[in-house]
């Protein structure tokens, strides 16, 4: 270390520095998610965008192989208002939310896991007036992100195939963000129970089925009662469900339902990954 | 919340932690027992005990990142249970293992690391360059984390822990891994932050470091406190002014000690040394003589912390 820089003479307190007494959450919540978040954007930066691309291409590729190639055999289907649409138009949405799905996941399982468990990450940014709110907060809006970039390339890969018809379809970026922070919030709530790479196994084993079965590829109907409700409770269902409905403007009271169940699971997630964050690293 | 309680308000002297039966219990097993102390501010406060004292928990819980399980707890005032952020927006803190992030060039982790204080970039840029200067990493400010060595890492975390001028270090074992010359240039710097006002509380397994740096400190073992004074008093109260250290060879040590009755105050016997407590070691080295008694080896040396803490927990500090 040099001893002639930074002599006890001029020592002046910073700036600022935030002072929270007496708001609600001062344990848990210091009002700078910006810092956690701008952070992951640092660091993600140049690093691991290409490996990731995978998540993005992955239902582009579905698209092109079922919609257009499956499509052509299988023709119309019947949409969510009961009109005859293409097969294409039919998984096009529901793939969307696969893309929206995939984004939020990655980060919010892999990324988390290795920050949590290895890098110690979490540790050195609680010790400083970071809450734990703030840093759930601030890596699940990184997930988001990723699943809102996906979520948007894919939209365009819809508009350039024609497959975005009415005018609701807009709000399908939305509500993939939406979709996105559902599975982000809970995802790292998730994560932060998993102790070894076996464990992290077990989400991609609950993740495949759920892109496969969660009425994606054609409808919920073709299932006996029991699965049909197995199906519907799970998240995937209702991100499938809303976006096929934006898509075809087919706008009900269901749609609302499909939104309220993110909500929850965002509110879940959040309060989840918060306790648990107090749990590893403030206990 | 009143001002009066704000961390901002503490001068110099006032009591900026207070322990009252601190207690941290995992599971079963108390790692921290029940102790009692205080530090002043512009005080520097020493930790000593063996490994698994209890040491870095007591660290941890007055850095606000553990949960005391019983007993009362103020951190300028303020409770860190219910005032975490605000507390540790006061602190500069280097844990035992360092956790700089691996994913951050050297100069971002000093940047980011105070963006999570909420300090604005225009003040960390000057700043991060001055405490690349202090810790000599400067050639250093692009490079990977990971390709730092293991001093020049511990260096950075120190220069971290000054990101937001803290009102107090924590600092477990802050010199673990440097070399001689960063040590002694951490010292002093340590020492001009105090000068400045900045309260210190130090873990440490280094008798020169506590006797350099503690105005006071706490000799723990097993979770409690064996005892607490500033060094010198702590040497006078538990120790006698010189030892006479013998080595007999190692299989002998223990037998010869048997034949040393009476000389001096206390005799001690080690493994690979018998120690033995004297006002004047050269006058008990005769003695010794005057038995017939031939030393492969004998020094005389003042009492030292290390002897306070032999006796006092009857094993060595380090480990
Ligand atoms: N998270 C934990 N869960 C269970 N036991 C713990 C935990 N942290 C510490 N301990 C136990 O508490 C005791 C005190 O540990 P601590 O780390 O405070 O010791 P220390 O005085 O810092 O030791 P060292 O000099 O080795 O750093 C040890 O017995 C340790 O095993
Ligand atoms: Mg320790």
């Amino acid at each position: 270390m040099s001893r002639q820089t930074l002599g006890g003479t001029s020592r002046k307190q910073p700036a600022q520095l935030p002072v929270l007494s007496g708001r609600p959450l001062a344990s848990l919540y210091a009002g700078n998610v910006r810092a956690v978040f701008a952070r992951g954007l640092k660091a993600t930066w140049g690093s691991n965008w290409a490996i990731t691309a995978s998540g993005f291409v992955e239902p582009v590729l579905y698209l092109v192989a079922m919609g257009v190639g499956l499509g052509s055999l299988i023709g119309t289907v019947e949409g969510p208002g009961g009109e005859r649409i293409g097969y294409a138009n039919y998984i096009a949405p529901a793939l969307l939310a696969v893309s929206a799905m995939n984004g939020a996941v990655y980060d919010s399982t892999w990324n988390v896991f290795f920050k949590l468990n290895y890098a110690k990450l979490y540790e050195g940014m609680l010790n400083t007036s970071l809450g734990p709110l703030d840093v759930a907060l601030g890596e699940i809006l990184l997930a988001l992100l990723r699943g809102a970039l996906y979520a948007t390339g894919f939209t365009a890969v819809m508009g350039v195939m024609g497959l975005v018809t009415a005018p609701w379809a807009l709000l399908m970026v939305p509500a993939a963000v939406l979709v996105a922070f559902g599975f982000a919030s809970f995802g790292m709530g998730v994560t932060s129970f998993m102790k070894t790479f076996q464990q992290m196994d077990w989400i991609s084993f609950v993740m495949l089925p759920m892109f496969l079965f969660s009425a994606t590829f054609y409808p919920l109907s073709v299932y006996p009662e029991p699965v049909q409700w197995m199906v519907q409770a799970l998240p995937l269902w209702h991100g499938v469900e809303l976006l096929r409905q934006l898509s075809a403007g087919a706008v009900t009271a269901a749609t609302g339902l499909h939104i309220l169940y993110y909500l929850v699971m965002i509110l879940l997630g959040l309060v989840l990954t918060t306790a648990r964050l107090r749990r590893l690293f403030l206990s | 919340m009143s001002q009066a309680h704000r961390p901002d308000s503490a001068g110099r002297g006032d009591i900026v932690v207070s322990a009252r039966n601190l207690t941290k219990k995992f599971g079963d097993f108390t790692a921290v027992d029940a102790i009692s102390f205080q530090v002043r501010a512009g005080e520097s406060f020493g930790l000593l005990g063996p490994n698994g004292a209890g040491k870095s928990t007591t660290m941890r819980m007055i850095g606000g990142v553990s949960r005391r399980t019983s007993g009362e707890l103020a951190i300028m005032g303020l409770d860190p249970d219910r005032h975490g952020p605000e507390i540790r927006a006061h602190l500069g803190v280097v844990p035992q293992q360092d956790n700089l992030d691996q994913e951050l060039r050297v100069r971002d982790n000093l940047i980011v690391y105070g963006r999570y204080f909420g300090l604005p970039h225009s003040y960390l840029r000057p700043k991060a360059d001055e405490l690349l200067e202090f810790a000599q990493l400067a050639d250093k400010a692009r490079a990977k984390v990971d390709a730092l060595s293991g001093g020049m890492k511990r260096r950075l975390t120190i220069a971290r822990s000054l990101v937001n001028d803290p009102r107090m270090l924590l600092l477990d074992e802050p010199t673990t891994g440097l070399d001689p010359q960063a040590r002694h240039i951490l010292w002093d710097r340590l020492f001009r932050l105090k000068e400045s006002g900045v309260t210190l509380i130090l873990t440490t397994h280094y008798m020169d470091e506590a006797e350099q740096l503690c105005d006071r400190l706490i000799v723990v073992d097993k979770g409690r406190i064996m005892a607490e004074g500033s060094p010198a008093a702590l040497i006078r109260e538990h120790s006698t002014r010189e030892v006479l250290e013998l080595r007999f060879g190692s299989e002998r040590n223990a037998a010869v000690a048997a034949e040393l009755g009476g000389i001096g105050e206390r005799q001690e016997a080690l493994p690979d040394r018998v120690l033995i407590y004297a006002d004047d070691g050269e006058a008990a080295l005769e003695q010794v003589s005057g038995r017939g008694l031939r030393p492969l080896t004998s020094l005389v040396r003042r009492s030292s912390l290390e002897d306070v803490f032999l006796r006092l927990t009857g094993r060595s500090l380090i480990d």
